[in-house]
């Protein structure tokens, strides 16, 4: 058809506002068609963008699975690692360079399975990189097996009579951990969650998102709830938003309401601050502070 | 649920349940919308989503093989971006169009 | 260029070799160190983390556990500070899998594995030689590292600021392969004033930003190092990836990075290898030693000589690489190599492929938990001149 022929041409021309943003050379990325992480990708362009910090200044940093590929899309200094140790790794760009904005975005099956013990302890530490948790519920690139988020009763392939092991509640885990900031949406609730990522960046400390998103092609598929825009759709009718929720209440259960909001924000010193702090205290006027900032 | 060719949504959400005060006073902006259509993989999120109805599914195909969106309503667009926000695949972004005068076109 | 005089405690010193690797990690200019506690190599870490505020300019953690080590050094080294990390057998088994992160995005660091006996928990405060071939193939894939073998707190010293220069030279993390014995005996250590130190500056881009290519290598199969933070905003992934960085999943781009990987290291191997010698030459037997194992071989090659038995001595300092092209040489001048090890043959199999049937090879082993008794090595060399 001409017509459309001529909208493709002259569409092509125009700059996509996220272009400068993202590493255009690797497109079309690989998530599935219904996907929600194009979306959560667009939000912490916007949020960066937003924040108004130098992105020569950024780093961020994935771990493993279909999250695991933001890193690779996002246009400044990233960093795709193994399976579970992102928030190591940026523990270790933080440390090195605090002046780093680090961003770790990572799967649910990455951050809180495999790498669970990592986000506890950066979560109690109250180490200042942000934690941004694509939540699908499922291990989506590996063909859809249990995860330590899936409902009960919700089926993967590993648990294919459906599962029976309780997930975990993930701003709970976070606060009874400490973290400083500690919110979910899902991705449908794109502008909330773009201020969610930015208040996340501005906040000092270890800062968790939890984003709910679907996985048409796994979790979906194998639950029979359609497409991701299905799952959509879920959302946008069983979302209930409750700032400042108790973290106990939130758990996901099958297919039920969905609590999202900003649970926590607390203000804590930070790793970097206690050092700095504590060293002062210890050595006086003789120590220079690592951080080049004592706690407020 | 499987989806053959992509249905127009029919509510029109925004519409409000009583007119503000000041809707004569108020500018409504305008958007022109730009469509990406090979970069789209048929998600309809921005279709299901616009809060203005503006877009509706095509009939041809993409470089993909898969429909795309296109405008139905050119005037309708006011600009809120939230097709741009939603569309996972950087296919679709809005530009702010020159105002036109105050809100009496908007009901 | 020279150390940073901040990190130098210079003087002479009364040190075991853990105190001696974390004063010589601090004079290369280490100022991250992330590490778990494990014995025997503790010390290490508690030596950098009590000097460290007073160097200043660095920080040290201690994460929850050696997978977190391991990846936090690599951040580290990426945010541009020389990093280390340091541990013993069954963390050495944890690191594993970032080790190959560390490998396969060319990250220089530097980690210390004080051996222990195993397998598993085995002999957390006695000795072994039992890791020498994980720290060759430990983590998965087909890569070569460095690794350096210090028997004596002073070569700890020393040979840690080799090991950073290795890494920075190479962009490989860089494995020193202490033992219990070596980390925990205390002896005189001398640490020279800065100015004498020689450190290798990191191979850094200075080119254009936007023009970066994190991997295209340059002549010497190194390609150029940005940190985060410079304004090249580049990608960097444990994927097979091309000069870019970006992943590629094919076998083309498989074959161009792993041989690259490989040839960086391998075609180097003789300017990288540092060996000691002794009485090579018209030796009958040489017997070759690394790690604590070579000075326990000394009063048995003593004994051997006042017998008027000829035998040498060849000391690997760096046993990966391994010195393919001296022992090569070595095995068609002599009767026997002998090889006295603290394990059942790692080391040993190397050396009798290179000794490719020109010199009887003879392993002395030993299972760790005790460094060898004399007569067994004395027993070897006698052996090996039959």
């Amino acid at each position: 058809m001409t017509k459309e022929t001529t909208v493709t041409e002259e569409t092509q021309e125009q700059a996509h506002p996220m272009d400068e943003l993202l590493r255009m050379d690797r497109m079309p990325h690989i998530w599935c068609p219904t996907c929600g992480l194009g979306t959560v990708v667009t939000a912490l362009a916007m949020a960066l963008d937003k924040s108004g910090i130098s992105l020569d200044d950024v780093a961020v940093v994935s771990g493993i699975g279909c999250t695991g590929r933001v890193a690779g899309y996002i246009k400044v200094d990233s960093f795709h690692t193994t399976h579970g140790r992102a928030i190591p790794f940026a523990t270790g760009l933080h440390l090195a360079n605090p002046k780093l904005k680090v961003i770790v975005v990572s799967g649910d099956g990455d951050l809180i399975a495999i790498g669970g013990n990592h986000f506890i302890h950066a979560a109690r530490r109250n180490m200042d990189i942000t934690v941004i948790c694509v939540n699908n519920f499922i291990y989506a690139m590996t063909g859809g097996q249990v995860a330590p988020t899936t409902p009960l009763t919700a089926n993967a392939s590993t648990m294919p009579y459906g599962n029976f092991e309780p997930p975990f509640n993930i701003p709970y885990l976070a606060d009874s951990c400490g973290a400083s900031y500690v919110a979910r949406w899902s991705s449908l609730h794109v502008r909330r969650m773009t201020t969610a990522f930015a208040e996340a960046l501005a906040a000092p400390g270890f800062s968790l998102v939890e984003v709910v998103t679907p996985c048409s092609t796994l979790y979906a598929r194998r639950n029979r709830l359609g497409t991701g825009l299905d799952l959509l759709k879920f959302y946008h009718d069983n979302c209930e938003i409750e700032h400042g929720a108790d973290t106990r209440s939130l758990d996901i259960d099958f297919q039920s309401t969905i609590k999202l909001g900003k649970f926590i924000e607390r203000r804590r010193p930070t790793f970097l601050e206690s050092l700095d702090d504590w060293y002062g205290q210890v050595f006086g006027d003789k120590y220079e502070p690592y951080a080049g900032a004592t706690s407020e | 649920m499987p989806q053959d060719l992509p249905s127009t949504p029919k509510s029109t959400k925004m519409k409000y349940w009583r007119k503000p005060l000041d809707a004569d006073k108020v500018k409504v902006p305008h958007g022109e919308l730009h469509i990406i259509v090979n970069r789209c993989k048929g998600c309809l999120f921005c279709v299901e989503y616009c809060p203005r109805d503006v877009l509706q599914m095509s009939e041809d195909f993409n470089v993909k093989g898969y429909h795309y969106p296109e405008v139905k309503e050119d005037d309708a667009c006011v600009n809120c971006q939230l097709c741009e926000l939603l569309c996972p695949e950087f296919a679709i972004f809005c530009v702010e169009k020159e105002e036109e005068g105050g809100g009496e076109n908007e009901s | 260029m020279k150390a940073d005089p901040r990190g130098v405690l210079t003087g002479a010193h009364y040190l075991d070799g853990d105190h001696a690797a974390a004063e010589g990690g601090l004079a290369a200019g280490c100022r991250f160190l992330a590490g778990y506690p494990i014995t025997p190599s503790t010390e290490v870490a508690e030596r950098f983390a009590a000097r460290i505020p007073k160097v200043g300019g660095g920080v040290f953690i201690q994460m929850e556990d050696e997978l977190a080590s391991m990846s936090a050094i690599l951040g580290g080294a990426w945010a541009g500070k020389k990093s280390m990390t340091v541990t013993s057998g069954p963390g050495f088994s944890l690191m594993m899998e970032n080790l190959g992160l560390g490998i396969m995005m060319e990250v220089p660091t530097v980690i210390i594995n004080v051996q222990r006996g195993g397998p598993s928990t085995g002999l957390p405060t006695l000795p072994g030689q039992a890791d020498m071939m994980q720290a060759r193939w430990g983590s998965h894939g087909d890569y070569e590292i460095i690794a350096i073998c210090p028997s004596s707190p002073q070569e700890a010293f020393d040979y840690m600021i080799t090991a950073f220069n290795f890494s920075e030279k190479y962009r490989v993390p860089t494995l020193v392969m202490m033992d219990e014995c070596v980390g925990h005996m205390t002896e005189k250590v001398v640490i020279p004033p800065a100015d004498e130190i020689e450190l290798t500056p990191r191979k850094e881009y200075t080119g254009p930003p936007e023009e970066y290519l994190p991997y295209l290598p340059d002549k010497d199969m190194i390609p150029w190092m940005t940190k985060a933070g410079d304004g090249t905003r580049f990608h960097t992934t444990g994927l097979t990836h091309d000069e870019k960085g970006y992943p590629v999943m094919n076998a083309d781009c498989q074959e161009t990075l792993v041989r690259r990987l490989i040839d960086k290291i391998r075609k180097n191997a003789d300017e990288i290898a540092i060996v000691e010698e002794e009485e090579v030459d018209g030796a009958d037997v040489v017997l070759i030693s690394y790690g604590i194992s070579s000075r326990v071989a000394i009063p048995a090659i003593e004994r051997a000589r006042r017998e008027g038995l000829k035998v040498g001595s060849l000391r690997l300092v760096t046993v990966w690489p391994f010195p393919e092209t001296r022992v090569r040489e070595l095995a068609k001048n002599v009767k026997a190599l002998v090889i006295p090890e603290m394990n059942y043959g790692q080391i040993y199999y190397e050396i009798e492929r290179c000794a490719a049937g020109n010199a009887r090879t003879i392993l002395v082993p030993h299972g760790g938990g005790w460094v060898h008794d004399v007569n067994d090595v004395y027993a070897g060399i006698k052996e090996g001149l039959k």
